[in-house]
């Protein structure tokens, strides 16, 4: 239907654009979200049926996902919630949890957490979606909440986290074992008007220290917006293959966006997408060398001191 | 002049053609779609090429207001700044300024009106039309003219006919890049065959590279409207392009070719994709309807382009007027659709057997064979038989 034949596709309960979970309304009858027709609660058997029509190539079992706030009562509910639900979409499952996702939450508790994580495991699911971030816990804490998580799963399943878009956060969760990753990162890059230009391996970095850039922006990222860009006739990225910086300059999409044209998003959307899958590529070959914490480590100074310059 | 024109084939009044101009090589009987800002919604210059665009148009009107002509002029045209690599025409502005502004006043020296940015009062001029045109690059350019309405009755056709003439002298001067743009005159004089008369001959005699027949596509009845397109043909020049502007509709555009116009723009086929319409060889498809939602063809199986490849009625359904990419697809269909009835109009006169496409396109169009009297008189000046696609009348 979509008209993606080649493409895997993962279908999970929550949009984080269009349909938030609304944890005060879940029930023990079904987790509830704010969706643009109105709140509504969904039932595993719903979401099961669902899943069944859609027919993707993986699925999120329904969890109970609470922010990092909420008390310790709520957290346990959650968890308990989390796991009959998972029983319950497993058993309406015709492939029987061969593409399934296990849900693992437990907010900011260590050892919700780990007991969530081995609970799950125990399951036959495939692999493992960890949900609960990216809502307002504390940015150290989630370190370590990741690692109890992964040191709790199985090595041999993938693992999804959810919510977590930024670089430096990639970076954090694949140092704790996450494989995949689902945010709203480069949807919000674009609304804003935003372009990606940070340098994404070890030898951009090297060419990028020596330039004084002037861009409105952190040189992470430019906001074509700003009338910095009027008469640019730069490309976003100079070495950039993507369809956009290929064919359009910063001045052309500077225009598409003062005069609202749609066609501003979709040029930024490519690049921004394009350049982010870059980041993820860099970090597999860096990895496939064993360079991996070299790489972080640099990635984070560098930015840092991008940041620093930017700021004088 | 920059252009050259040769016809390849006609049949009695229709021609095809082939139309070279400084960016492009073009075949007519064309349409072009409107790319009002420097950008047709949602569709990147790849797709528009796939499309099998020739001609965009740019609105000088909005170019001069954001990003500026000057800016674009400094950046290298507007061909250079959105990546077109392919023919261009802009209008004057004027139309615009009338239509969308109502506190514009026309005057001997141009139009007066209030900028909608800060509200001081601005004057486009002949000069000044040309001179923005002429920094914005496009391979076309229009006159500015004097517009009035078709359903405006009395002494102002009359007026703004001469001063459409005494305005195209004042182009004509302005006009610094004869040799890279071809500056296209505005036959106007309402709905009034005198007036049009005396104003095809004035801007026949300033031998310019091509000629447009204005102030139709807005409201008048479509019998006046085929009548006046007839008596323009028929003055213009054999062997110069003549554009029927704001037209529109794939039924008038098959009429209008018939009578021997050549180039056609209009915003329908972008504007109502944007409300969920698709155009279809019987007409029109409404996606919005209930009935899309479990329908699994495509928009229209005898089209190869690539939405109608790819997506069902029913996707498109869920998409229209919700996600921005349901107006994105449904514009690339009507613009494929558009320049797909452009191609068959030109092959069909070069290939000697238009009559049978008209025909064929009115059986589809008007199955139970109600074709309008107004499209039965113009064939009749056409000389194309279309008895046949009509049911008999009693």
């Amino acid at each position: 239907m979509l008209g993606l034949p080649d493409h895997i596709l993962v279908a999970a309960a929550g949009d984080s654009i269009e349909s938030l979970p609304s944890s005060e309304a879940s029930n023990k009858f079904g987790a509830s979200f704010e969706t643009p027709a109105g709140r509504k609660l969904v039932k595993p058997s719903d979401y099961m049926e669902l899943i069944s029509c859609m027919r993707p190539n993986l699925w999120a079992s329904l969890a109970d996902e609470v922010p990092a706030w909420v008390n310790e009562k709520r957290n346990k509910t959650s968890v308990e919630r989390t796991l009959r639900w998972l029983d319950a979409c497993l058993a309406l499952d015709v492939a029987a949890g061969q593409n399934t996702l296990g849900v693992v939450v437990g907010g900011s508790s260590i050892e919700e957490r780990k007991r969530c994580a081995t609970e799950v495991s125990k399951r036959n699911v495939s692999g493992f979606w960890i949900g609960g971030f990216g809502l307002g816990e504390n940015v150290e804490e989630r370190c370590n909440l990741l690692n109890a998580v992964t040191d709790c799963l199985p090595s041999d399943k993938p693992r999804l986290v959810s919510r977590l878009g930024l670089p430096e956060e990639v970076l954090e969760g694949i140092a704790s074992g996450i494989d995949l990753f689902d945010s709203t990162y480069i949807h919000q890059l674009t609304m804003g008007g935003f372009a990606l230009i940070f340098p994404v391996d070890m030898v951009e970095r090297e060419m990028q220290n020596g330039i004084f850039n002037d861009s409105a922006g952190d040189l992470t990222k430019i906001n074509l917006r700003t009338t910095t860009y009027r008469k640019d006739t730069s490309r976003i990225v100079d070495s950039c293959s993507c369809f956009t910086c290929q064919n359009h300059t910063r001045a052309y999409l500077n225009h598409l966006l003062n005069v609202h044209e749609m066609l501003a998003q979709i040029l930024l959307e490519i690049h921004n997408t394009h350049h982010y899958l870059h980041f993820f590529r860099s970090i597999r070959e860096a990895i496939k060398i064993g360079e991996f914490d070299l790489f972080w480590k640099q990635f984070v100074e560098n930015r840092r001191s991008q940041i620093a310059a930017a700021v004088m | 002049m920059a252009l050259r024109f040769e016809v390849l084939g006609r049949f009695n009044r229709a021609r095809a053609a082939r139309l070279t101009l400084p960016h492009f090589t073009c075949q007519t009987p064309l349409f072009m779609p409107v790319g009002t800002q420097g950008t047709i919604k949602g569709l990147t210059t790849d797709q528009l090429e796939d499309i099998g665009c020739q001609i965009i148009l740019g609105n000088t009107y909005h170019l001069e207001l954001r990003p500026g002509s000057q800016l674009i002029d400094d950046l290298g045209g507007l061909h250079k700044f959105m990546n077109w690599k392919r023919a261009l025409l802009t209008d004057s502005g004027g139309f615009q300024m009338v239509s969308l502004l109502h506190l514009a006043d026309i005057t001997e020296e141009g139009v007066t009106f209030q900028s909608p940015v800060d509200g001081k009062p601005m004057l486009l001029t002949p000069e000044e039309s040309i001179h923005i045109q002429n920094n914005i690059g496009a391979d076309i350019i229009m006159a500015l003219d004097d517009v009035v309405k078709t359903t405006i009755t009395g002494p102002r056709i009359e007026e703004a006919m001469y001063r459409t003439l005494r305005w195209i002298d004042r182009c004509i001067s302005a006009h610094k890049k004869p040799d890279v743009q071809n500056l296209f005159g505005i036959v106007q004089g309402g709905l009034d065959p005198v007036l049009r008369d005396i104003c095809v001959r004035g801007l026949v005699e300033r031998k310019l590279p091509g000629y447009a027949i204005g102030g139709l596509a807005g409201g008048e009845d479509k019998d006046s409207f085929w009548r006046v397109v007839a008596q323009c043909t028929a003055g213009l020049p054999e062997d110069k392009p003549r554009y029927v502007m704001g037209v529109g509709y794939p039924l008038d555009i098959v009429v209008c070719s018939a009578l021997g116009a050549d180039m056609y723009d209009c915003v329908y086929p972008t504007r109502t994709a944007r409300f969920g319409t698709a155009l279809v060889p019987e007409g029109v498809l409404k996606l919005k309807q209930n009935a899309m939602a479990t329908d699994e063809r495509p928009i229209d199986p005898s089209c190869l382009c690539m939405v109608c490849k790819n997506y069902t009625r029913a996707y498109l359904h869920c998409l229209v007027t919700k996600d921005p990419m349901g107006s994105q697809l449904l514009s690339y269909h009507n613009l494929y659709f558009m320049m797909r009835l452009s191609r068959d109009l030109h092959m069909s006169i070069l290939e000697g057997r238009f009559p049978e496409f008209v025909r064929g396109f009115l059986r589809v169009q008007f199955p139970k064979g109600d074709v309008p009297k107004w499209v039965l008189n113009a064939m009749e000046v056409a000389g194309i038989d279309i008895s046949e696609c009509c049911t008999p009348t009693k």
